[in-house]
């Protein structure tokens, strides 16, 4: 009898090794089908396949013949699965019905240039425009009426406004907390903070958005004084509740993974502790305290009930005491009037996409950074 | 005096000992220093003073509109009504959507997590890009999660399902408790599998060469061996995700929750009622919303309660699992 080895003596062994392995693969397929699915819904916006001006120059269905498949298909809004499928009859009904569609177009709108933009063109996504009524060009999103607006300008500025209000309030907060936590505090008050905001991550963010709109807008209101009751500011301070225990948890790990030489050295000279934990410590662990703050600016962008709680109107404004609407608010608010397929429905998912690319990038330089980090600490040692 | 040259201390008379014992004894007044320690320390209590100022708040308000017949009704359509509405729907729909989410993240979190610290060599290139997908799933916006449960759950499984089941209406192919819950299972798994591999470290090795001197495989080791060992992070990790996904709203948007049904959820494909959308309702849609306070409150208790309680007994289990990890060094 041969000693067997490997695999061909255990077979079982070597089958759940396989199966261990591929199950463990599903973290990066789910990555990727997330991106995947998301940015395939979104694809005819980037592939220029959506259509929503109001006025078309019609094909007569006579004239069915002399357009060729790929322009017949984009006319009829269709995917070429869809068109693929369709026998001659069946299309020439619908280019009926979309020659009746043109009918239907109300009276006032038959002279309006506008009616014969396509509104989901790059151009009038991100650029702004003189629509006719207004008097100077304007960015405007408003995904309803005839003529439909999708400039995706005022979502980016208010995601960002209400996003720096948030990480302006929770950063110094967080940090000087983690600081406070890690180096300054006694051990027993440490195992009783710690958990305490660890807590707070646990609470849910309908919950916060439920006491930023009863609570905060009143209170803030009635020190600041200003006109609108909800606003980027009460939303970026609740949106600053939130991330704090993500920048705290994250600042005071990189803190206390700082060598405890560093400090006792330090102390050993002279140095009293807060000399110690800002000029010592600090300077250590900057690089994960920076990462902390980069995973909180994710953490912040892709918020979604607390700000949709809270202000929800699309103005296109700077200032800090006007409503705004972020990304996340309009895929929230919007999807469920958005008819499935719909160019309203693409542009919602292109939205989406941007979002998790800005997340992706985000949290690859935070962990990035933080895996330098700790190779540098462990060199050191 | 600021600075200490050599030899200036050196002791001549008796005074000056004591000079020096009392300079490297008592710690000199930094006003800076306690300034700005202070500041840090004012940071924390601020941290906490709004975390208790929110749990008072719902504490205090909820309090006294909770009642046994509020948790216990399934209320009729108008459920703005403070007298008559109730919140048993949803909280059987939370239960039922977080239940079958566990039934699908805790075994493949598990796995995950044993393959990455029982079998993967921690510097291959695999072991990496599953380590930063990991990291990346944690850190998706979970209105992200909503859209692709849409875009892949419903409308290409679902849709799919449907045709090779020659179903005449949808019955897959629309927003369903499954759905909702296949999609929060993607958004936890990477709390399971942080929580199970943490637990898992923190076994000591020698337990794992002992079993394997003994001639027992593997596999057997980690079945017989490792796991019942890390029973307890393996629980924290569920505990964490399910109070997570109980109070996220964002992803079971477009993906089953229901505004109102008159019945409980009871089929895989029905869609449901949840403590957390109801919450946004309720403050968001009433159209009294002075009336609709205090069943507000009740019910933002009722989820607070419901999702606490987890968490708390997961940080107490965490902190038992962290004090051993620390005293193995």
């Amino acid at each position: 009898m041969g000693i067997h080895r490997g695999h061909k003596a255990r077979p079982g062994e070597w089958l759940a090794e396989k199966f261990i392995f591929l199950v463990s693969l599903s973290a990066i397929l789910m990555v990727l089908l997330i991106f995947l699915f998301v940015a395939r819904e979104a694809l005819p916006v980037f592939l220029g396949q959506t259509n929503t001006a109001l006025v078309q120059k019609p094909i007569p269905p006579d004239e069915m013949d002399k357009h060729s498949p790929a322009e017949l298909q984009a006319y009829l809004e269709l995917t070429p699965e869809q068109y693929a499928k369709m026998d001659k009859a069946t299309l020439r009904s619908l280019m009926d019905v979309k020659v009746e569609a043109q009918d239907d177009v109300p009276e006032d709108f038959r002279n309006d240039p506008d009616a014969k933009i396509n509104t989901t063109e790059w151009q009038y996504l991100v650029e702004s425009h003189k629509w006719s009524g207004y008097d100077k060009p304007e960015y405007i999103w408003q995904p309803v009426g005839q003529i439909k607006k999708f400039n995706i300008i005022p979502l980016f500025v208010g995601t960002l406004k209400i996003t720096l209000i948030g990480l302006l309030f929770a950063v110094p907060l967080a940090v000087g907390a983690a600081i406070y936590v890690s180096q300054l505090a006694r051990p027993r008050a440490r195992e009783i903070i710690k958990p305490a905001i660890e807590l707070l991550s646990g609470v849910p963010s309908v919950v916060v958005g439920v006491f930023a709109l009863l609570v905060m807008a009143t209170v803030l209101q009635s020190i600041f004084h200003y006109q609108t009751r909800l606003n980027a500011f009460v939303a970026g301070l609740a949106l600053g509740f939130a991330v704090i225990p993500v920048i705290f948890s994250i600042a005071e790990d990189a803190l206390t993974s700082v060598p405890r030489a560093y400090t006792q050295g330090a102390l050993a000279l002279g140095a009293s502790r807060w000399q110690t934990a800002w000029q010592i410590v600090l300077p250590a662990a900057l690089p994960g305290v920076f990462a902390a703050a980069v995973l909180g600016f994710g953490r912040a962008i892709g918020e979604t009930m607390i700000v949709l709680m809270v202000c929800s109107a699309s103005v296109m404004s700077w200032s800090i005491f006007d409503s705004a609407r972020s990304i996340t608010t309009t895929i929230a608010a919007e999807m469920a009037e958005a008819v499935n397929g719909g160019p309203h429905y693409r542009i919602l998912f292109m939205l989406g996409a941007l979002l998790f690319a800005a997340t992706f990038i985000s949290n690859m330089i935070g962990d990035f950074v933080i895996h330098r980090f700790k190779l540098k600490l462990e060199g050191k040692k | 005096m600021n600075t200490v040259t050599p030899g200036q201390y050196l002791p001549e008379s008796a005074s000056d000992t004591t000079r020096m014992t009392r300079h490297f004894r008592a710690e000199k007044f930094d006003f800076w220093s306690f300034f700005f320690s202070g500041l840090t320390g004012l940071a924390t209590l601020f941290i906490l003073g709004i975390l208790a100022t929110i749990l008072l708040n719902i504490i205090v308000n909820g309090w006294s509109a909770i009642s046994w017949h509020f948790v216990s009704t399934i209320p009729k359509k108008d459920f703005f009504d403070a007298n008559t509405t109730g919140v048993l729907p949803m909280i059987v729909g939370t239960a039922f959507r977080v239940i079958v989410m566990t039934i699908f993240v805790i075994p493949v979190g598990v796995i995950t997590a044993i393959y990455l610290t029982e079998y993967a060599a921690n510097t291959s290139v695999i072991t990496r890009i599953i380590r930063a997908a990991v990291n990346n799933l944690a850190g998706v916006p979970s209105i992200v999660f909503g859209l692709f449960g849409l875009g892949f759950f419903i409308n290409f499984v679902g849709k799919n399902l449907d045709k090779v089941l020659h179903n005449s209406r949808a019955v897959w192919g629309q927003p369903a408790l499954i759905w909702a819950s296949l999609t929060l299972a993607v958004m936890t798994l990477p709390v399971v599998i942080v929580a199970t591999e943490e637990s898992l470290k923190a076994i000591p090795p020698g337990l794992r060469e002992a079993s394997l001197a003994l001639g027992a495989t593997k596999l057997e080791t980690i079945l017989k061996i490792v796991l019942p060992q890390a029973l307890p992070g393996i629980m924290t990790g569920g505990i964490l995700a399910v109070s997570r996904a109980a109070g996220e709203v964002a992803p079971i948007l477009f993906t089953g929750v229901a505004y109102y049904m008159a019945s409980l959820p009871a089929h895989l494909s029905d869609q449901f009622m949840d403590l957390g959308y109801h919450i946004f309702v309720l403050s968001t849609q009433s159209p009294n919303i002075e009336q609709t306070r205090p069943i507000l409150y009740a019910t933002v208790l009722v989820l607070l309660l419901l999702t606490f309680a987890l968490n708390i007994v997961a940080i107490l289990i965490r902190a038992r699992v962290r004090k051993k990890l620390r005293a193995l060094g």
